[in-house]
């Protein structure tokens, strides 16, 4: 019996990650993910953010979903969200004032991040606060995953760097258009290609092995 | 801060930074909304108009928490001044068009968590606006992100009568376009300052 919670809490964790990437199958929470992943830094700093956001709002939210009316809980959502958030906003600024002039305010705008009403709404309102907690865990983790996609590809063709380290010596003419707004169209949208490619081939295997047929 | 005028502040906003296409603000409804037209325009005028309400109360809210050196509850009091002109919006459409009301569905409670408008609030705090500037950049902003539905709309119209390989249909396709979208828009990067 407890193997058996112990595979679903699991189940739980690796939803947000693959089967339900925000990033890269629920396509939520676009415009942080386009806006500061400009560098990879920048990228993971905005993640854990939003991470530490995310677990925190789904925990208080599954506890409270006994007390909450129907009638306000978006609301109440809204209030507990901004309330993290703020604390999250004060943290950066006093810890590193360089990610916190980066990011700017796209700090702020985690509280309109569609991951997080939608995670609230959609999952810790109706599960307990540990199952919630872990669900927001992974979800999170799934952006992380998704940001630093995003940004280390940017950052190593829009100046040649990753995490600051110069990666392909000095002739390297970098694509300052990936570190413009269209290269953060470009670039998710080019992960999106690969991934829905990689779902076909998925798709057309055991059809193929199952007598096949042409593409 | 130098004195902007405010026409350089309304074309910034509706074109330099535009605030989908330069800024990245706004972009679920942008990706949402964008498939026809007819729903399109009338997304962007709602908006706009969310904005301009919100503008406005986030703009007396500034001075009253300022008065009260209340900073820090600047993020929660403007959600819900947001929350609430969405909810006016609403009712008002509902009375008078529930056609449309009905085509925007669930995009149009969806304007709270709209990041432009939100956007609108914390920018004008941040840059220290005087009451006109930050209500021509907010009638800007929203402009803007009507501009930039429309044109997305009416390029995926055409789309939709072209072969597109199946890879490539749905998201990706429109992220594509967006960024083609956004690259014709910095050529106005240094229009209006």
């Amino acid at each position: 019996m407890s193997d058996l919670s112990q595979s679903r809490t699991f189940d739980e964790f690796m939803e947000g990650i693959w089967r339900q990437n925000p990033v890269f199958v629920m396509v939520l929470g676009m415009c942080p993910t386009l806006a500061v992943t400009v560098s990879a830094v920048n990228a993971l700093s905005m993640g854990l953010a939003t991470m530490f956001v995310l677990v925190c709002s789904c925990g208080l939210v599954s506890l409270m979903r006994s007390i909450v009316p129907k009638e306000v809980r978006i609301a109440t959502y809204i209030v507990i969200i901004a309330t993290f958030v703020t604390v999250v906003d004060y943290v950066i600024q006093a810890v590193s004032l360089a990610v916190y002039d980066a990011l700017g305010a796209f700090i702020q705008l985690i509280v309109v991040n569609c991951i997080i009403l939608g995670r609230a709404e959609a999952h810790a309102s109706k599960h307990p606060p540990v199952t919630a907690m872990v669900n927001a865990m992974g979800m999170s983790l799934g952006f992380v995953i998704g940001l630093f996609a995003l940004g280390a590809v940017r950052e190593v063709l829009g100046a040649g760097t990753l995490f600051g380290l110069s990666l392909f010596g000095p002739n390297f003419q970098p694509w300052v258009v990936m570190v413009l707004p269209p290269g953060g169209f470009i670039v998710l949208g080019g992960w999106l290609l690969l991934f829905s490619a990689l779902k076909r081939r998925q798709e057309a295997r055991p059809a193929a092995a199952g007598g096949g047929h042409g593409a | 801060m130098a004195p902007e005028s405010l026409g350089q502040i309304f074309l910034s906003a509706v074109l330099a930074n535009n605030f989908v296409l330069a800024m990245f603000l706004g972009l679920c409804p942008f990706l949402g909304v964008s498939a026809r037209l007819d729903t399109a325009f009338p997304m962007g005028i709602a908006t706009t108009f969310v904005m301009l309400v919100a503008s406005l109360c986030a703009f007396g809210l500034n001075l009253l928490l300022t008065t009260f050196q209340l900073e820090f509850l600047r993020l929660i009091s403007y959600i819900v001044v947001i929350a609430s002109a969405v909810q006016l919006v609403e009712m008002f459409l509902k009375k008078t068009s529930p056609a449309l009301f009905r085509a925007l569905g669930i995009y149009l409670p969806l304007i709270t968590t709209n990041c432009a408008v939100l956007g609108v609030a914390l920018f004008q705090t941040a840059r220290e606006y005087s009451f006109a500037q930050a209500m021509v950049f907010s009638f800007g902003g929203g402009a803007g992100f009507t501009l930039a539905l429309v044109l997305m709309a009416s390029v995926r119209e055409r789309l939709q009568l072209s072969n597109v390989p199946g890879v490539a249909q749905g998201t990706a396709l429109s992220l594509m376009l967006a960024g083609l979208l956004s690259m014709a828009f910095m050529g106005f990067a240094g229009l209006g300052g």
